[in-house]
């Protein structure tokens, strides 16, 4: 039997795990330690210090041009830094980037579909290259299909799919040989509201069953959503690091607000968001404007990202 | 063979999508692909691409079919009122078709180098190189298919070849020699551009060479100053060897010369794909 053959049903029990060294089985499943990086003159990541625990949703959101793509890059072995370290499941991606590699699965930016070929035969050509036997591969395929609801396309061609269908094909393309660690540099730019939506849903259950996942992402609400803690990345640097919770609760409290008819905020005061003290807030306000809405606010990870980062311009990663 | 790889026993690699909770302490990996597999899935990947870039197979097959009628029919009288000029065009139609059928692997390569598909390789275990051999084999695959079609037709239209078995073997390869080459100095092209657009041009100039060679009419009927660069060409010898095996000119020397320039074309294309592709998958 092809000694590559993960695609039967035998594969499907797990058993006897290779003798694995201790560094894989203790410590984070990545860490970067002091890693910089610089483009010419131009500092793109500064003494980054970040640890991601196994089996953690681990967000890393900063604008466009906050070093994201570059902290992937040197992750994923595309790009050397300049200094520091930076660790997959314990193994060096500088010192032994061939390891490394197989450790972890990424889904970049662009969608890495090959758009002359259909679904399936994007799905069959990776469980090739990941060195599956034909057979293994297309069983293997048949199976992420129905995981990520691709069944009723396998048969067209990538070019003629959606965005949010190429970009579930895409992760489905990371998946087809499972790996502890998986990558994913803005997984849902671009996506409609739907489609976001089934991507967060197919993050969620990987987490579940066990995967590490490290992703970027520009958008708060995706972190917020996803991750379990967050880096905040600000030209390089990391700016804040914590639970989302714990984030909006370094930028302030509830605040109780009072609004005009037009919906603009006239009055806002601090609260601790219990009956007496929101009372207490807006009892001086009774008589002003007793017919004014009033509104409940918790700090959003949109202020936790001004209030930690700097304006700046727009650039590339 | 035996199977040395280290890590590669099938009960290490859970199935993920369909797995339960991993235990702590066990790791899931992939395992490095052995060097063959990912050269055959590329060189099916480029194959089907191939066949399903009609664009590209036009220029291929049909491009030659219609400048081989173009000189047969409408210039073929002038140049040779006994109107045997389809035994002299034949050749040099093929050369111009394999150029033809080349030239779109330097789009492909660029296309690759630029989409992100490089990248996803680069990150997996395996040699990501082997995306390379697959646009060269698949492009020598359908440009000796396009060599058989345009053969073909020139058969039926009046070519009139008189080379035995032997010859007919030694013309294939000299063609598939003349086509590696080439196809190995488009994908060169196709790593040094930086778009896929800028590719294509590039490449462009090399489809004249032809024109100015021994493929259309006689070298000696050109002003000497043109004459001196047609004759030393590499698609001339190219031509007269293969005009030779096939209608029985005179060989002189321009066998050993096809060859050589064949040999010096695919080490040169070789060695520069390779350095260009080194510095293009280097980590930053």
């Amino acid at each position: 039997m092809d000694s590559t053959d993960i695609g039967t049903t035998s594969a499907l029990t797990p058993s006897t795990a290779r003798p694995v060294a201790a560094s894989e089985v203790d410590g984070p499943a990545i860490s970067f330690t002091g890693v910089s990086k610089s483009f010419g003159r131009k500092a793109v990541l500064q003494d980054l210090d970040l640890g991601v625990d196994k089996g953690e949703v681990f967000a890393l959101l900063g604008a466009n041009g906050a070093g994201k793509t570059t902290a992937i890059n040197i992750l994923t072995t595309l790009m050397q830094a300049d200094s520091g370290a930076v660790r997959i499941m314990g193994v060096d991606v500088r010192a032994d980037p061939a390891e490394a590699k197989r450790r972890f699965a990424v889904t970049g930016q662009s969608a890495a579909v090959d758009t002359y070929l259909s679904t399936a035969e994007n799905l069959v050509l990776l469980g090739r290259l990941s060195g599956l036997s034909r057979r293994a591969a297309r069983s293997r395929s048949e199976e992420l299909a129905s995981r990520l609801s691709l069944d009723s396309f396998m048969g067209s061609r990538v070019g003629a799919l959606s965005g949010g269908m190429r970009r579930r094909l895409d992760l489905a393309l990371s998946l087809v040989v499972p790996v502890d660690v998986l990558i994913l540099d803005e997984p849902t730019t671009g996506l409609d509201t739907r489609s976001r939506r089934e991507l967060w849903a197919e993050v969620r259950r990987l987490s579940a069953e066990g995967t590490t996942v490290f992703l970027t992402t520009q958008y708060l609400d995706e972190a917020d959503a996803l991750a379990a803690r967050i880096g905040l990345l600000d030209r390089g640097r990391l700016a804040g690091l914590g639970t989302p919770a714990q984030l909006k609760a370094r930028v302030g409290e509830d605040t109780v607000a009072v609004h005009d008819e037009l919906g603009s905020v006239v009055a806002e005061k601090p609260t601790d968001g219990t009956v007496r003290g929101i009372s207490a807030a807006l009892t001086p306000l009774a008589e002003s404007s007793p017919t004014a809405a009033v509104s409940l606010r918790s700090p959003s990870l949109d202020d936790v990202f001004l209030a930690f980062t700097s304006a700046q311009d727009s650039s590339d990663d | 063979m035996p199977d040395r790889r280290p890590t590669i026993a099938k009960d290490d690699v859970p199935t993920a999508g369909s797995t339960a909770h991993v235990s702590p302490g066990q790791t899931r990996t992939r395992n490095r692909v052995s060097k063959p597999n990912a050269e055959a899935a590329l060189i099916g990947r480029s194959l089907r691409h191939a066949v399903r870039d009609v664009e590209s197979m036009l220029m291929a097959v049909a491009l030659p079919v219609l400048l081989m009628l173009m000189f047969t029919f409408v210039f073929g009288g002038a140049l040779d009122p006994s109107g045997g000029y389809v035994n002299y065009v034949v050749p040099g139609i093929v050369l111009t078709c394999a150029g033809f059928g080349a030239a779109s692997t330097s789009l492909s390569v660029a296309n690759d180098m630029t989409s992100g598909f490089i990248d996803r390789l680069r990150t997996m275990p395996m040699r990501a190189s082997a995306l390379i051999t697959g646009h060269v084999v698949a492009s020598l695959v359908k440009n000796l298919f396009a060599t058989g079609v345009v053969i073909a037709v020139a058969v039926a239209i009046g070519f009139r070849p008189t080379a035995d078995l032997g010859q007919w073997l030694l013309t294939i390869g000299l063609i598939a020699f003349y086509i590696l080459a080439i196809t190995y100095l488009f994908a060169a092209i196709g790593l040094a551009a930086k778009s896929a657009e800028s590719a294509n041009g590039y490449g462009f100039i090399l489809l004249f060479l032809p024109y100015v060679s021994s493929a259309f009419v006689p070298v000696e009927t050109m002003p000497t100053w043109l004459t001196l660069f047609a004759e030393n060409q590499p698609i001339t010898p190219i031509i007269d060897a293969l005009r030779s095996l096939l209608i029985g000119t005179e060989m002189g020397g321009s066998g050993l010369l096809a060859v050589g320039w064949c040999a010096v074309i695919l080490v040169l294309a070789g060695v520069w794909a390779a350095r260009l592709f080194k510095a293009r998958v280097g980590r930053r």
